[in-house]
């Protein structure tokens, strides 16, 4: 009796692992339980503009299908992608030089963090006057929203490299340089890594309103137009189709640090 | 191993520090003259400023007024000649063990004006560190895959890959269990006997600093300063078992009591004296004063 007993409390004790086969039991228990309430709420007679059952929202992403679903999510990915990766671009040596040279620190991040507490939908229509209408106009909203973020997010990650594997290095004869290239960029790199997909989730959610710019495609265009004529069905698949892809990019990601960092095997 | 760097002397004369802020100096007034090939630890309660000391002679820590030379050479920053092993954290974990001994190589300091032979005799150099070291089984494992002792054996190795003159010992073993402690002792004596450098070590346990040095430099709190400076009457090859003679546990009560005097601790000691006597007092039924 006692035996499975101390199993039970296993399961639950803090931090400790658990056995793959439960821990992907609970994972599809965690995504199958909220399609079982929401199938339930749509059966119990709902009216189905307020609550569309799983059948009508499959039917609407199949028409949808037929009707260019593909190229709505391409370019919405690629507009996402390119919003992120121009953050990144421009975040990543950026937040080096803020975690690494407390100078520059004291120069941008004050004006770092004043920023990002602004709304980005905010500057939708000053990215209109400044940018225009084009593509450009959707990629910058998408910048506005996770550039300012992932810079702060960068230098923190920089400033957690242990301080004595930079010291370590001093007393090795390295120069300025060679610190931030041989120790705090490799030293730091599982945490950008990290950093990366969390910010490509925030990307994500600024989609909808960088689409508000005289969009005439993409994912969150339509949802807007489906918007317009109360067909909930459609903003139901858009929604979840934009959560799918999500989290086959975060899956991505995931596979990614595992296989670029074997050495952090054996640590968790 | 034979072609070792000579070993060089360190001497500091009236260094002093304060930190910002502090209201008493970190280091007052620290005169110390460390011999070529000698090994010296420095223990002292905490905030005596041992480590500061140490980080001051790695150029690690600025220092306010006096002078410090390493070698003859004023101290400015950190150089080449002065090696450092810090208690933990110091390892590259991305690194293999054989990359992280090697990883100075990577450095222009190490290599602006490298020749083919240079290049072959890092690989041997290495090769021998980890023999020296006992690692060759896991010369290509990560850090993380490797016990707190071993982790420590690499970080050693590593320092001495330079063939640095002077090594600088920071706590490197206070994180250890009290066997992998012993092994280290008598592996840190043998790599000073075989690289003839200089060792300057800091710890916070007594026994270790005189089983390990040749001098013991003991320091004391607010101020941080130098309190007596004892040659260990020990014969210079140490064994474990010099640990009971009457010399060694004579040196070590002087020093305990020292340290315990020159601390906060000695209020708190006669603070649970007190309440000892108070709480026997009312177990024997006595009237508590």
């Amino acid at each position: 009796m006692s035996k499975p007993r101390a199993r039970r409390l296993r399961l639950m004790a803090v931090r400790t692992g658990i056995p793959g086969g439960v821990y992907l039991a609970l994972a599809l228990t965690g995504l199958a339980v909220p399609m079982l309430l929401w199938t339930f709420a749509a059966l119990s007679g709902a009216d189905p503009v307020f609550m569309p059952g799983p059948d009508k929202v499959w039917m609407r992403a199949l028409a949808w299908w037929d009707d260019g679903l593909l190229a709505d999510a391409g370019i919405s990915t690629f507009r996402v992608v390119a919003g992120w990766g121009l953050s990144a671009l421009i975040a990543l040596p950026l937040g080096l030089l803020i975690g690494s040279w407390r100078a520059v620190q004291a120069l941008l991040e004050p004006l770092t963090d004043f920023i990002r507490y602004m709304p980005a939908v905010a500057f939708v229509p000053l990215v209109m006057v400044w940018v225009g209408i084009d593509e450009g106009a959707k990629v910058a909203v998408i910048f506005i929203g996770t550039f300012f973020q992932m810079v702060l997010m960068v230098a923190e990650d920089v400033r957690r490299v242990p301080m004595a594997q930079i010291e370590a290095a001093q007393t090795m004869g390295a120069t300025r340089w060679e610190v931030v290239e041989k120790v705090i960029v490799p030293s730091a790199k599982p945490a950008l890594l990290d950093t990366l997909r969390v910010t490509m989730g925030w990307a994500w959610t600024y989609l909808v309103v960088a689409e508000l710019v005289a969009s005439s495609s993409g994912l969150g265009y339509a949802i807007l137009k489906a918007q317009r004529f109360l067909q909930t069905d459609k903003i139901f698949a858009g929604i979840l189709i934009i959560g799918l892809i999500g989290l086959l990019i975060d899956q991505l990601f995931r596979l990614a640090h595992r296989k670029a960092f074997p050495w952090l095997q054996g640590r968790h | 191993m034979t072609d070792a760097t000579p070993a060089m002397d360190i001497r500091c004369e009236q260094l002093w520090k304060t930190y910002p802020g502090a209201a008493a100096p970190a280091l007052q007034a620290i005169d110390l003259h460390i011999q070529p090939n000698e090994f010296v630890v420095m223990v002292g309660a905490s905030g005596c400023g041992k480590s500061t000391l140490l980080r001051t002679m790695a150029g690690l820590e600025d220092f306010d007024a006096g002078t410090l030379t390493a070698g003859g050479q004023p101290v400015d920053g950190p150089g080449l000649d002065r090696a450092m092993v810090f208690q933990h954290y110091s390892l590259y974990p991305w690194l293999s063990v054989i990359d992280n001994i090697k990883f100075c190589r990577q450095l222009k300091a190490h290599t602006a004006d490298r020749t083919s032979a240079d290049v072959e005799d890092a690989a041997g150099r290495a090769d021998a560190l980890l023999r020296l070291m006992g690692l060759t089984h896991v010369a290509k494992a990560y850090p993380s895959q490797l016990s707190g002792g071993m982790q420590q054996r690499v970080a050693i190795a590593r320092a001495l890959m330079s063939r640095p003159p002077i090594l600088l010992m920071d706590e490197p073993f206070g994180a250890l269990d009290a066997q992998t402690r012993e092994v280290m002792h008598d592996l840190i004596q043998h790599v000073h006997r075989l690289e003839r450098t200089t060792i300057v070590f800091v710890t916070h346990d007594v026994e270790e600093a005189i089983y390990l040095g040749d001098r013991v430099v003991l320091m004391a709190p607010r101020p941080g300063r130098i309190d007596a400076i004892h040659t260990v009457p020990l014969p210079e090859r140490r064994t474990q078992d010099m640990k009971l003679s009457p010399a060694f546990l004579q040196l070590k009560r002087q020093l305990l009591d020292r340290i315990r005097d020159t601390s906060g601790m000695k209020t708190d000691l006669d603070l649970l004296d007190q309440l000892s006597r108070s709480a026997a007092d009312v177990a024997s039924g006595a009237t508590p004063r």
